[in-house]
């Protein structure tokens, strides 16, 4: 009656992860800053190598691999952030979508438990790309309610289209943050006698939160690197523009690298630091399990 | 309904000189497991009973089933004239009289201990905060913990949390508290602490159900012990009695191995 059939009553864990929560051994705030300055050198190293050979090729009325990239900045930099954009939005509403799901699929009604195992498996077993086109064209472009008309512009359909798998695995994480707390808070919350609901809002999730963030920022990491993928069924996000930029500088093949270096650099510098916390937080996670 | 003025008589019939707990013939296995074999006993109000007996005789399951957390296979078991073994339990008003208190603890470790105790009163009875703020200092104190009011669980000692999860449990103002071996995973040192506020709520005259390892103190704070072997109840009596002249001969082993 307090567990989900799915985790079955296991004996009351013993203490791992009801150890006091100690602020023991300093540790350093930050991962090593060598590593990360290195990594980023590296990375515009090698786009300077590109960019430096791709000049030397370059005849002499033509605007250098950095001049074009440069002249260019402003509208790539205007898609680099619709990609984050997307990523935000489908983040958003794939959490709280997978949140929803998730708590299904530890619900006491085994029909509900069964349809939310379903759709998780469904959709976090299906390629992104694939789910990415079942959303484009399955979604029609309007809504029509209560007589007004709400566009679905094809981003907002991508949108839709990263939210699903974001779902499906954000379905995964709260059912194994939940499925990790000791059976004991259940039982005492049981016994002070907290429904259900209660229960899982007010003393298991906010334990949960500390376990599901790392995660969920990786999640996030790889729903950013994804969003590139709209390019495929048109939203003019970055890659769109590096492609549009390409020809209007004339289809050069020696602009192909530098240009696709750029966005990588891009997409790096952005995620990297993601990364880095994500791993920092799990360290700090399992230090103190 | 019809009431008899001179006994004040509950909504399910029970008036306080009948036992305030009453098992009859309770049956529970886990699969093919048979951890509760026909258990009965009764409790009176202002009882302390202890259960001792050997690992894996059923004592955790039968306290659990007092307060619905383990559903019985047969038997009856009231609490103050209400049946938990009914499929329509209200278990909100089952669990405000019954209080719990575990061996592990199980405090809220994302809440200060103030609000621990705090919790349930203000979101499960939907008390006044201010009034249950009040309360619940009063029983920080009084399980000698004052000054550790916003202090997180994960900084506080064992016996210190243990205490914590006693004044929890009383915040509930419950007419009965169930202890299962809450002094099991402390260090010999802060076992006494959580004793002694035991004690003290025996003293007051709180109706309680331990189930203990602590010899001694069951055969100083008990007034009737039951010793249980592999789902029954194989001795009971007053502790004097119990304690110096044990009748059977799995009482009298057990006695031998932990005295
Ligand atoms: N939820 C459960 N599912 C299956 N078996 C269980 C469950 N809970 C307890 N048991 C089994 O029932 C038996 C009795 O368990 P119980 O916890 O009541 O014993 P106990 O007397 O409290 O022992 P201890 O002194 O070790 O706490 C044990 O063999 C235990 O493994
Ligand atoms: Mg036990």
């Amino acid at each position: 009656m307090i567990r989900d059939t799915s985790a079955p009553a296991a004996p009351a864990h013993p203490l791992p992860v009801l150890l006091p929560f100690r602020l023991t051994a300093p540790q350093r705030r930050f991962p090593p800053l060598r590593l990360t300055l290195l990594h980023a050198l590296g990375i515009v190293g090698l786009g300077l190598l590109i960019a430096g050979g791709a000049h030397a090729q370059a005849g002499v009325n033509q605007l250098s691999a950095f001049g074009v990239i440069i002249k260019w900045f402003p509208l790539l930099m205007s898609g680099f952030l619709f990609n984050i954009l997307i990523s935000v939005l489908s983040m958003a509403l794939g959490t709280v979508a997978g949140v929803g799901l998730g708590l299904a699929s530890i619900s006491l009604s085994t029909p509900l438990r069964r349809i939310a195992w379903g759709l998780t498996q469904f959709f976090r077993n299906a390629p992104w790309l694939v789910l990415l086109f079942f959303a484009m064209f399955m979604i029609p472009f309007e809504f029509r309610i209560f007589g007004v008309t709400i566009p679905f512009p094809d981003w907002v359909k991508a949108v839709i289209g990263f939210a699903l798998p974001v779902m499906a695995n954000m379905s995964e994480i709260v059912r194994g943050a939940v499925g990790s707390l000791p059976s004991g808070q259940w039982e005492a919350a049981e016994s002070l006698a907290f429904s259900r609901r209660q229960t899982m809002w007010m003393i298991i999730l906010p334990q949960c939160l500390k376990r599901m963030l790392p995660p969920w920022m990786n999640l996030y990491t790889l729903v950013t690197m994804a969003t590139v993928q709209a390019s495929i069924v048109g939203v003019t996000e970055m890659l769109t523009l590096i492609a549009q930029v390409h020809a209007a500088e004339g289809g050069r093949p020696d602009l192909l690298a530098p240009l696709y270096g750029f966005a990588m650099l891009c997409f790096f510098i952005y995620c990297y630091p993601i990364e880095l916390w994500t791993r920092r937080l799990e360290r700090r996670f399992h230090l103190h399990q | 309904m019809a009431a008899d003025p001179s006994v004040s008589q509950n909504e399910y019939g029970w008036t306080p000189d009948q036992p305030l707990i009453r098992l009859v013939d309770v049956h529970k296995a886990f699969g093919s497991l048979q951890v509760l074999r026909g258990v009965s006993l009764d409790v009176r109000k202002g009882e302390v009973i202890c259960i001792i007996g050997p690992s894996g005789s059923g004592k955790s399951t039968l306290i659990r089933c007092i307060n619905a957390l383990i559903p019985v296979d047969s038997g009856t078991i009231r609490v103050e004239g209400q049946e938990v073994n009914d499929p329509d339990l209200d278990k909100l008003a089952l669990r405000r009289k019954v209080g719990m208190v575990f061996q592990q603890y199980n405090l809220f470790p994302h809440r200060t201990a103030l609000q621990n105790v705090m919790m349930a009163p203000v979101h499960v009875l939907k008390q006044n905060r201010k009034e249950v703020e009040v309360r619940a200092r009063a029983l920080m104190a009084k399980v000698r913990l004052q000054g550790k009011e916003d202090v997180y669980p994960g900084q506080l000692s064992g016996g210190q949390q243990q205490r914590v999860a006693i004044a929890r449990s009383l915040a509930m103002r419950p007419d009965v508290m169930l202890f299962d071996e809450v002094t099991a995973a402390l260090d010999p040192e802060t076992v006494k602490e959580v004793l002694v506020t035991i004690r003290e709520l025996a003293e007051e005259g709180m109706t309680c159900i331990l189930v203990t390892h602590e010899m001694g103190f069951a055969r100083e704070v008990a007034d009737h012990v039951y010793f249980t072997d592999k789902g029954l109840i194989v001795e009971h009596g007053p502790p004097a009695d119990f304690f110096a002249n044990p009748k059977d001969e799995r009482t009298k082993a057990f006695l031998g191995q932990v005295l």
